[in-house]
């Protein structure tokens, strides 16, 4: 059988040293379904991207049914009747989605607005797609706008559709929805390629997976002849362990308590609704829940980044029997603590300090001989981060916008240690060793694969950056512990590292917030999970025992009975 | 289907991004984007210029100019070095607001408020003093230099607070800065000159003292206080953004605003007092202008360097070291042309556009510094069916 797209002996090099592609050849059939496996940076959507026409192959060639062709442009392949669906959409806010379909086309069918709604309409009848050819792309889910970018394609006559990482950003329901059409779409005559690094989608959409790893094809396999294990190990290039080491929680207590948080944005949208919820010392609690259901904000008005207009963060500070520290109290504050009997001698005596000088309180605070009562409590509601860190909370946070937000690109990773130390010690210059040698250890720890701390952390991969930054937040032995979509993009190694680490943290006795979007990976490593749903709490279930339909239905659900937790 | 157009050929050049462009290779490219400039500026005087095409072995004459235009007379290279530090500093000035992103296009108002301020001291205070009191020439310098500091600072200060509590756009705010400061200087003149010629001379008081004796020349005592003054100003400016707590605040904000409050930088904080580093340092450039220069004021007193200053410290990526080459090159430019129109007796653009040109070439060379040009290996008649 004459295949319909065929690549012989690709090769793609970016720079000196990165071979991205190297001599990859591979036939793809009519009427099948081809999944290309493989790890982040392993060069799956570099090959595509050549077969889109974006970009231009160092050596090799490309061959449509059995003819061989030059792409050299996104034009060239929609000539070739080729069509991609990119993982960022560029479709324009304004436009309707019919406009968005018709744009570009010069006089071939993109005049005439209601024939395009017609045909638009047609398609979507025919493969199964709900779409409104009416409806402004603003006002559109992220499904909505990954069916105009489907259906921009097919309107060009596409026979052959390559879709990057099409689920990434789909709720189960919607990934159900996207395959059932790719089916359709391979029945009726067309080579659909997939790109994807989820295991599970593989086996459950592909008729046949291309492995790749480094740049090179590994090996073409039939899906029903193989198996996720098998995958995997072509995938990584060794065995993987893919269970998460689970620790019970040890005498978990309260650690950050958040009371009736209401959040709403400038323009008075709701973001948070009414949040409460508890998490607790020695236990990672999971946030699950569809992008943007305000997970990002519930974080960032624990960190101090946002002010809620009404309700309570408690912070409790486990510090019950322990010496105080010239970290968060100053002289002045522990002598006005002593004096209201809040201290205890290593002997069980109050501690009054009328009558010492300066010099004799700071040797006993030194000797950790001055030890709390009680645990500290204290709100940290309308705090700064800095005003928080100065009262002693040591509270990590690992954004979601790991370059944006949690590091600064152009600067090396030395330097981005210093970003929550640098104000350490008196004087106007900056200390560097102390950082530097942070990074190293990190690097060295965490196996960070970088030519030096002083390389820019922009130009590490995905997982590398997210090491560094991980690795930062926890270099403070922190208390609590937030880290939002800390795996996105990340390679399954990498991946293993970062969950690894947050157990660790776990059991020494972090209170670990872990907000996730792959339900598997929450189910596997929280002890319990908070679901959220357009800003409210929709429940809270034990990541042991849960069902993951019962998370499904949680993320959907619109109403909420009052209080959770 | 077939398609209708099966072209094999590999596009004749495609674009790939250099990785790490190494100091070496990039220097070299700059190096040869200004030759080039150089010979495309030949070809254009030569089309332009009608003793050029009478006489074409003048075209060596033109060349020399530039040689000439700085360094052939002690005057010149005196000039050169001069005219160097001016424009270094205004270009110091904007470096930290440029570093944290903040777009300040008015250190032309921000200088021009300086020397304004020094002449306002001076034509007020100087040699006016109450007799009683013979308070030491020196402290006529002093309060000039406050002033202009002050001045400089209060004129960086105003778009900062702006930007800071209202998110005003910056460029667009110290720009309109730069006219208000114009405008100012117009409204003293007129106080000042009560005549109407809107000249007010060179005053008599206010002089730097001759600190270097021995050169040629008194005002080469003058030149070299200020090469100097700008040579420390440049190492400290070196040390404040590399080495200090307040230069890592603003990489940070100028690198991510987010990832600053992420860490409790107060970027308002940071946007303020960093305008203030600019403006002071403006302020200085207008206190040298001012005081050290001019002795006098005029709506054109900076004459264009607050912008040019600008493309002094892009050139150099706002590093105050590579600044100084930055800096001379663009005085070298300039002293060529000016040169060249009293060698050729031109006068108009054409200097002008000898600049433009130069200067066209060695901003287009970062293109060629950041990405490679793929030409196509294969022959086309091998490829063609």
């Amino acid at each position: 059988m004459q295949p319909a797209l065929q690549l012989k002996h690709i090769t793609k090099r970016f720079g000196r040293d990165v071979l991205a592609n190297d001599d990859v050849s591979l036939d793809v059939y009519k009427g099948e379904v081809l999944a290309i496996l493989g790890e982040n940076g392993c060069g799956k959507t570099t090959l595509m991207n050549m077969v889109a026409g974006i970009y231009f192959p160092d050596a090799g060639s490309i061959s449509i049914d059995g003819t061989e062709v030059v792409i050299r442009s996104p034009k060239d392949a929609f000539d070739h009747k080729i069509g991609m669906i990119h993982q960022h959409f560029k479709l324009v806010d304004i436009f309707t989605a019919a406009e968005n379909v018709a744009l570009g086309l010069k006089g071939k069918g993109g005049n005439d607005i209601k024939k395009v709604n017609a045909k638009v309409e047609e398609i979507a009848r025919r493969y199964g797609f709900h779409i409104d050819p009416k409806k402004k792309i603003y006002d559109m889910s992220v499904s909505e706008k990954q069916t105009v970018e489907i259906i921009k394609v097919l309107y060009r006559g596409a026979d052959i559709l390559i879709l990057d990482e099409p689920t990434a950003v789909l709720t189960l329901q919607e990934i159900r929805r996207l395959f059932e059409i790719l089916r359709r779409m391979v029945a009726d005559g067309k080579s659909v390629i997939i790109i994807t690094h989820k295991l599970n989608e593989v086996m459950e959409v592909s008729d046949r997976v291309a492995v790749m790893r480094k740049g090179r094809l590994i090996d073409i396999v039939n899906t029903s002849e193989t198996s996720e294990g098998a995958l995997t190990d072509m995938m990584v290039g060794r065995k993987v362990n893919l269970n998460i080491a689970r620790s019970e929680p040890v005498d978990p207590r309260p650690r950050i308590e958040v009371k009736g948080l209401n959040l709403s944005d400038a323009e008075g949208v709701r973001i948070l609704k009414n949040v409460s919820f508890t998490a607790r010392g020695g236990e990672i609690l999971g946030i699950a829940g569809i992008a943007g259901s305000g997970q990002k904000e519930l974080l960032e008005c624990i960190a101090g980044l946002q002010k809620p207009q009404s309700g309570e963060i408690i912070f409790t500070n486990p510090k019950k029997n322990r010496p105080v520290t010239f970290f968060h109290k100053q002289l002045g504050q522990i002598r006005h603590m002593a004096a209201q009997g809040l201290f205890h001698d290593p002997d069980g005596n109050a501690v009054k300090l009328g009558g010492l000088s300066d010099k004799q309180v700071r040797q006993l605070v030194q000797d950790e001989k001055i030890l709390f009562n009680d645990d500290e409590v204290m709100s940290l509601r309308d705090k700064t981060p800095l005003e928080i860190r100065d009262l002693g909370v040591k509270l990590s946070f690992v954004p979601e916008d790991r370059l944006g937000m949690g590091l600064v690109g152009s600067m090396g990773i030395s330097d981005n240690m210093m970003l929550r130390s640098y104000r350490k010690g008196q004087g106007i210059f900056l200390e560097r060793s102390k950082p530097k040698k942070l990074g190293e250890d990190i690097v060295r720890d965490l196996d960070v694969v970088t030519p030096s701390v002083r390389t820019p952390v922009r130009r590490l991969s995905g997982g590398n950056v997210q090491k560094v930054l991980v690795g930062r937040e926890i270099s403070s032995s922190p208390k609590v512990l937030m880290a939002a979509y800390p795996v996105r993009g990340l390679d399954i190694n990498s991946s293993y590292t970062i969950y690894n680490l947050l157990n660790t943290q776990k059991e020494k006795g972090t209170a670990v917030i872990f907000v996730g979007e792959d339900l598997d990976v929450l189910m596997a490593l929280c002890d319990r999970i908070l679901v959220m749903n357009s800003g409210a709490v929709t429940g809270t279930v034990d990541g042991r025992t849960v069902q993951k339909e019962e998370l499904g239905y949680l993320m959907t659900k619109t109403h909420t009975e009052g209080e959770n937790d | 289907m077939q398609p209708r157009h099966t072209r094999l050929k590999e596009p004749l050049v495609h674009l790939t991004k250099r990785e790490t462009p190494g100091f070496a290779a990039s220097m070299l490219i700059r190096v040869a984007a200004f030759v080039l400039g150089m010979l495309v500026c030949g070809l254009v005087a030569f089309l332009l210029v009608g003793k050029l095409q009478k006489e074409p072995g003048r075209i060596w004459e033109f060349y020399n100019c530039f040689i000439k235009g700085s360094f052939s007379t002690e005057r010149k290279l005196w000039s050169f070095l001069k005219n160097i530090a001016v424009l270094l500093c205004i270009a110091l000035a904007l470096t930290p607001a440029f570093r944290m992103r903040f777009w300040n296009i008015g250190a032309e108002g921000q200088t021009l408020m300086g020397v304004l301020a020094a002449i306002a001291v001076n034509f007020y205070l100087g040699g006016k003093y109450n007799p009683a009191v013979r308070w030491p020439e020196w402290s006529l310098l002093v309060l000039m230099l406050a002033a202009a500091l002050l001045a400089g600072a209060v004129w960086g200060l105003i778009p900062a607070l702006f930007k800071a509590v209202w998110n005003t756009n910056e460029t667009l705010f110290t720009l309109m800065m730069n006219y208000v400061a114009t405008f100012l200087v117009s409204y003293c003149l007129i106080k000042w000159v009560p005549s109407g010629s809107s000249s007010l001379g060179k005053l008599s008081s206010g002089k730097f003292p001759t600190v270097f004796t021995g050169l040629s020349k008194p005002a080469y005592s003058d030149y070299l206080v200020i090469i100097l003054i700008v040579l420390a100003a440049t190492a400290l400016i070196y040390i404040y953004l590399n080495y200090t707590k307040h230069g890592y605040e603003i990489s940070v904000v100028g690198e991510s605003v987010r990832t600053a409050r992420y860490v409790g930088i107060s970027v308002k904080k940071v946007i303020i007092r960093t305008m203030i580093v600019s403006g002071l340092l403006c302020g200085l450039a207008g206190y040298l202008i001012g005081a050290g220069l001019d002795r006098s004021v005029t709506t054109d007193s900076v004459g264009g360097q607050g912008f040019t200053a600008i493309m002094v410290a892009w050139l150099a990526k706002f590093d105050p070291l590579m600044m100084i080459l930055t800096a001379g090159v663009i005085i070298f430019l300039n002293q060529g042309a000016d040169q060249i129109s009293t060698s050729f007796e031109i006068s108009g653009a054409l200097p002008n556009v000898i600049i433009g040109i130069v200067l066209f070439f060695i901003i287009g060379s970062e293109f060629f510094i950041n990405y490679k040009l793929n030409f196509r290996k294969r022959e086309p008649k091998e490829a063609v069916r």
